[in-house]
């Protein structure tokens, strides 16, 4: 089945986002979604990594895993080259673009660790995807891990007023609402549909 | 077997690439030569670009006082940067203020040196040094709090200033994965430069103080860095005021240790501020530097005493006897050691006093 890559980015932003449908990359969201700005931050650091590791993963996977018939050590290899080549990414940003690293700097070595990443790249190979889908999945999937988390950052920041039950306080009630905003998230479920 | 080694093989020669990778871009995107670090307009040392400030400044045997030994998490390690040095970064933000952000005040363990930069620090900084002495004493003053007494080895001597503060290491232990810095003022005498005493209360949770509490006995060897900081005795005929609480006496100590050398004749008085009687420790030495000093009191003030004691000293909270004491005008200088809540109030209470603000020392430890 050949698949239309602009399908799958617009697919993997609203209908199949990394958080409403997949549930990965939680912990940052929960944890860094307290302000509007960091946020913003974070989700362009996912984004920049996702669109890197995607089609580095790809041909890693497919030039070197399977004609070795070592498909099987894929998680290992995709972490491993994600962790290097943000660290790569990293020091050259850090070189080149200090405008641009002023607002990624710290957001870029935490991510290595993000599992929407690794979801990214394990969910292209089992897809088959080619190199132009599992290019514009990634970069669709940190738009739409982006376009989340700073939705919940405006969310709790309206919230900040409001009387949350003691227990439900910090992590409790945001799961709650990531639970509701998936529900809405659902609504564009009509739209577009990959499996 | 063979796919085991196939597995091996690809695996090592992937890693040992991206290994190789990462070497040849901190080598060559990483490096950024050698520069210059120019302090206090005058001295200039060099250091590996790309490399934090602090770390390049403590190579060079310059010790800017950290707590969290430069994780961005104390932000002690304060500089002002007159130039170089970028942009301040978002980790420094919840540190920084924004009148600091004017002047240029920036975190040193958070600033990577990647241009020739020049900086000013306290001149007083240059005489801290590193510091290995060993535990010759530890005695319960209360339950909560302890009187240290560490001897330096041959060779090593300390000069500082009545009310100044070393930071101590606490080591990696039992329950504690990092390696931390605490400020503990010293409360031993100037005049002493191989022996320094300290007074370190037990905080809940504390790194250092469970650290000292729990684990620290005589003869171990510990790490200390030092002098810091600008409470200190400052010479004058005003009338020395002096208000404390708990760990809060050790500063004071060492000043009246220093009137005690010099054989001053200023008028002093110390209030020293306790919850219960239990609380209150070194009276005796108080007595004795009643007795050696002109013109020193001391007044201890409970603010619960125990029912059952009798006791006859002051009742109250220190700012309730300061108001009362204070009537006669008469040109003072104070110098308060407590938290940062005790101070505030009683910074209020001198003012209003009419102790002028800028003979108001404090140290406020938090």
């Amino acid at each position: 089945m050949i698949v239309n890559p602009f399908v799958v980015f617009f697919a993997a932003i609203f209908t199949n986002n990394m958080i409403f449908s997949n549930f990965l990359g939680m912990c940052s969201f929960i944890a860094v979604s307290s302000d509007i700005k960091t946020s913003i931050g974070l989700g362009q650091a996912v984004t920049f990594v996702l669109a890197i590791t995607a089609p580095i993963n790809y041909l890693l996977y497919h030039y070197v895993l399977v004609p070795f018939g070592l498909e099987y050590l894929r998680y290992i290899v995709f972490i491993v080259s994600i962790a290097a080549f943000v660290q790569l990414v990293e020091m050259i940003v850090e070189r080149s673009f200090p405008a641009l690293y002023q607002s990624l700097g710290i957001f870029l070595p935490l991510i290595t660790v993000n599992c929407a990443i690794l979801g990214v790249s394990l969910f292209m190979t089992i897809r088959n995807y080619n190199l132009i889908t599992s290019t514009l999945y990634g970069l669709g999937s940190g738009l739409g891990w982006m376009l989340a988390i700073v939705a919940l950052a405006g969310i709790k920041k309206r919230m900040k007023m409001s009387a949350v039950p003691e227990g439900l306080q910090g992590p409790g009630i945001t799961l709650i609402i990531t639970g509701i905003m998936a529900l809405a998230f659902i609504g564009f479920s009509g739209i577009v549909q990959i499996s | 077997m063979e796919k085991i080694l196939t597995t091996l093989l690809i695996f090592s020669l992937f890693t040992g690439f991206l290994a190789f990778l990462l070497t040849l871009a901190k080598k060559t995107i990483g490096n950024y030569g050698i520069m210059k670090v120019t302090i206090n307009e005058e001295t200039e040392i060099e250091m590996e670009g790309g490399d934090t400030l602090l770390s390049g400044l403590t190579e060079e045997k310059i010790f800017i006082p950290s707590a969290c030994g430069g994780k961005g998490s104390c932000g002690y390690c304060k500089v002002t940067v007159e130039s170089g040095g970028g942009e301040i970064l978002p980790t420094e933000f919840g540190y920084v203020t924004p009148e600091e952000r004017e002047l240029g005040v920036r975190l040193s363990c958070q600033l990577k040196v990647k241009e020739p930069i020049a900086i000013s620090i306290p001149e007083e900084l240059f005489n801290v040094k590193e510091f290995h002495p060993t535990v010759t004493a530890i005695t319960d003053l209360t339950p909560n709090i302890k009187h240290l007494i560490f001897t330096f080895p041959q060779g090593e001597e300390i000069s500082f200033k009545a009310g100044q503060y070393v930071q101590l290491r606490a080591p990696k232990y039992p329950g504690n994965h990092e390696e931390v810095f605490r400020a503990y003022s010293i409360a031993s005498s100037p005049t002493e430069h191989n022996k320094l005493e300290l007074i370190i209360g037990l905080v809940p949770d504390g790194i250092c103080s469970t650290y000292v509490h729990k684990h620290l006995s005589v003869g171990d060897e510990v790490a200390m860095t030092g002098p810091y900081g600008d409470f200190y005795y400052q010479e004058s005929t005003r009338e020395i005021l002096m208000v404390a609480a708990g760990t809060g006496m050790a500063p004071i100590l060492s000043i009246l240790h220093q009137l005690k050398a010099m054989n001053s004749e200023r008028r002093a008085i110390f209030y020293f501020g306790a919850r219960h009687e239990e609380d209150l420790f070194f009276l005796e030495r108080m007595k004795e530097f009643e007795s050696d000093l002109i013109s020193f009191e001391f007044i201890p003030s409970l603010s619960k005493p125990h029912r059952e004691t009798d006791w006859k000293g002051q009742l109250g909270r220190v700012t309730t006897c300061l108001q009362r004491d204070l009537m006669d005008p008469c040109e003072r200088e104070a110098y308060l050691c407590g938290s940062p809540r005790m101070i505030d109030s009683i910074v209020e209470v001198l003012i209003e006093k009419g102790i002028p603000e800028e003979f108001i020392y404090y140290d406020k430890f938090s």
